[in-house]
């Protein structure tokens, strides 16, 4: 779980250009959107291709994004929870 | 003030039909042209329903006696351009200076998608010709040529707004007395540039999509071109032709908040309704109809209604999205549904919101839900609100 | 047709180079991502949100902030009293062509929402809190008496009381930004708003 939670931040810096982060700067527990890091409605559709093509699972209810975003821990466990087969949401 | 401006000429292409006729037959007859893709390769095709034109390229390209290689977008707003032209009764002649305005938002990119794909594989692979036309600009510029007008050729390029901003400059450069004509509107063609974007967004539906419904899902992509023959009165004498309808007000705000959402307080939307109606020197209650924008997504709709409310409220004139026929034609958008805004003040119609069911919550109004005749329909406001806050409205007046 | 209007703040980016009323102010080598970058960093303005955007808009909102700087127009104006006119020829070709490259491994939604040209507008009037009259309009080159005529008619018809406006292009390594500053008053070095003089200052990189 830390590997890939340090794998997270890694990525979500990346893919999202926050520029003057390190995975350091964010908590495992920290608010991702709003407070927090401050990411917006973009960077959520940015999290939802980035699961697809990095985790191979497809978020296609974008009402489930706050829940499944709310922190780099939050993503880890949706991850984790639906790495064992290609989930499709209804 | 000034001259007055009317509206001499209309010309149209969307999915509900491929001239002006047939728009307005399918518009009475309430059948939308949103459904299956036929023409675009996708792989979203049978997912998601579009509104696409119903001819071909090569059909387009007899009909216009245009190259077939063209692109789409070229094709579709010479055909609209023309109509409108014959329509109008305007001959070329060297006495009168004459505009091309044109809005876009794809450009030739329906054509560079397909290189860009045999291109990215084999360095040596796809036809360079295919790209000549890529940009906004040059798409108008071939129309232009095809027209024969030469004295003012510009491209208007502001997302969902664009042609609405094309007709209102087109309006202010004749009343600033340095266009006798103008041949003002927009075109765009679907492309899986776009509709994959749109995709990635989470904005479209994969059902028909229902404007201003409590149960919205998000929009339905179309294409198309609409065009408008503006002019003032020395010109209408010169065409010696009775206006469909005056150009009486127009505005442009940005909202402000964010690229490609709008600000859940309608700011842009509500600057540029209240603009144009104060340019017209109208009330609210001299509004006979509202022609939404209305695209269906929970953001829009939101934004747009809010707006409507505070200037509206407790009063709310006839409206509706007639997205629901075409799809949301983006950069054709403003035009096609300003050729419906004036089709409603010439035959006293007010044109329904198709498969609405439930009133959103937020708001005391809903849209017309069935095609109304012999209307009093002196005043239309038309709603675009494009990506980037642009917000614009238009008021087209009984002449 | 022009009542009497000023450029009261110039800026030109061409590349590597920033002049700001036709004196050079910055210039840094490198490609045009490290240089927009550099200027960012030079400029002192923190806005995380630069580093989201596409090169357009940061030309843009660079091209603004240089213009705008050693003025008074945040305290000068209201919200909708400024107008927003820009051009180029490229449209968002440059974002274009990164987004169409995302399109088959899955598109970008970071990169679609730049691929209108007037998404600049937006960006700018997002940090800035202009609500007015804008406009984007794609020509073939730079076109001074477009401009003149443009902005003259939205001061007449009483739409704005100020307007920022001018060139904005990008493509791939080939860049250019041009923006001007009319006001009706005519501080210090205010010089009229003509055709001319705009000409004249596009030609400030040109030796």
């Amino acid at each position: 779980m830390d590997e890939l939670i340090l794998k997270l931040k890694e990525q979500v810096i990346e893919r999202l250009n926050l520029k003057d982060l390190k995975p350091g700067d964010i908590g495992d527990d920290q608010p991702l959107f709003v407070e927090g890091i401050g990411l917006d409605s973009i960077d959520a559709l940015e999290l939802i291709v980035l699961l697809q093509q990095e985790y191979n699972i497809k978020l296609s209810n974008a009402e489930d994004g706050p829940r499944v975003f709310h922190s780099i821990r939050t993503m880890a466990d949706y991850i984790t929870a639906n790495s064992s087969a290609i989930k499709v949401s209804s | 003030m000034r001259d007055q401006i009317f509206v001499a000429g209309l010309g149209i292409i969307t999915a509900i039909g491929n001239d002006l006729t047939t728009n307005l037959q399918s518009l009475c007859e309430e059948k939308t042209g949103i459904g299956e893709m036929v023409w675009l390769s996708s792989v979203h095709r049978g997912e998601l329903p579009v509104g696409e034109v119903k001819y071909s390229n090569a059909e387009l390209a007899v009909a216009t006696g245009l190259p077939t290689q063209l692109s789409r977008t070229a094709l579709l707003s010479a055909i609209a351009a023309r109509e409108a032209l014959v329509d109008a009764g305007w001959g070329k002649s060297n006495l009168f200076r004459t505009g091309f305005i044109s809005a876009n938002t794809v450009g030739g990119m329906d054509k560079t998608e397909n290189f860009f794909k045999l291109f990215s594989k084999d360095k040596t692979a796809g036809k360079l010709a295919d790209v000549v036309n890529h940009e906004c600009g040059a798409v108008t510029e071939l129309v232009a040529d095809y027209l024969g007008i030469q004295h003012f050729v510009s491209t208007v390029s502001t997302a969902c707004s664009s042609s609405a901003n094309a007709i209102f400059t087109g309006a202010r450069m004749i009343k600033a007395g340095l266009l006798d004509f103008a041949l003002v509107g927009g075109a765009d063609a679907l492309t899986r540039f776009t509709l994959n974007g749109f995709n990635t967004l989470m904005i479209l539906d994969k059902e028909l999509c229902k404007p201003f419904d409590e149960n919205r899902h998000g929009l339905n992509l179309g294409e198309g071109a609409a065009y408008l023959l503006l002019t003032s009165e020395k010109g209408l004498k010169q065409l010696n032709k009775k206006p469909y309808a005056r150009i009486s007000g127009y505005a442009n705000a940005n909202d402000a908040f964010h690229q490609t959402a709008s600000s859940p307080e309608g700011t842009g939307s509500f600057l540029a309704m209240k603009g144009a109606m104060d340019k017209a020197r109208l009330l609210p209650a001299d509004i006979d109809y509202i022609n939404l924008h209305g695209t269906g997504t929970q953001n829009n709709d939101i934004a747009e209604g809010t707006a409507i409310r505070l200037l509206f409220d407790p009063a709310y004139p006839k409206m509706s999205s007639t997205k629901a026929y075409t799809g949301h034609t983006l950069g054709a958008s403003g035009a096609v549904e300003a050729v419906y805004s004036v089709l409603a003040i010439r035959h006293g119609l007010i044109f329904p919101n198709l498969r609405w069911q439930t009133a959103m919550k937020e708001f005391p109004f809903q849209p017309v839900t069935v095609c109304l005749k012999n209307q009093r329909v002196h005043h239309v406001l038309s709603n675009s609100f494009g990506f980037g806050g642009n917000c614009s409205s238009l008021i087209f007046s009984a002449a | 047709m022009q009542t009497d209007l000023y450029i009261s703040s110039s800026c030109l980016i061409s590349p590597n180079k920033v002049f700001q009323n036709g004196r050079l102010v910055f210039e840094h080598p490198g490609s045009a991502a490290s240089f927009l970058d550099e200027t960012y960093a030079h400029l002192e303005m923190p806005y995380p949100k630069f580093h989201k955007m596409d090169a357009l808009c940061k030309l843009g909102l660079l091209a603004t902030e240089i213009l705008l700087k050693e003025t008074d127009h945040e305290n000068k104006y209201g919200e909708t009293e400024t107008g927003l006119v820009l051009c180029n020829a490229h449209a968002s070709l440059d974002v274009d062509l990164k987004f169409a490259k995302t399109i088959h491994s899955g598109a970008s939604p970071a990169l679609f929402v730049y691929t209108l040209p007037n998404i600049v507008i937006g960006e700018i009037s997002i940090r800035h809190h202009f609500k007015g009259e804008n406009a984007f309009f794609v020509f073939k080159r730079f076109d001074g008496n477009f401009i003149a005529e443009y902005v003259s008619g939205l001061f007449e018809n009483h739409l704005i009381k100020n307007c920022i406006c001018g060139w904005v292009d990008i493509l791939k390594e080939d860049y250019r930004a041009l923006l001007f500053l009319v006001e009706t008053d005519s501080p210090g070095k205010a010089i009229s708003f003509t055709t001319e003089h705009m000409n004249q200052l596009n030609q400030y990189d040109h030796g």
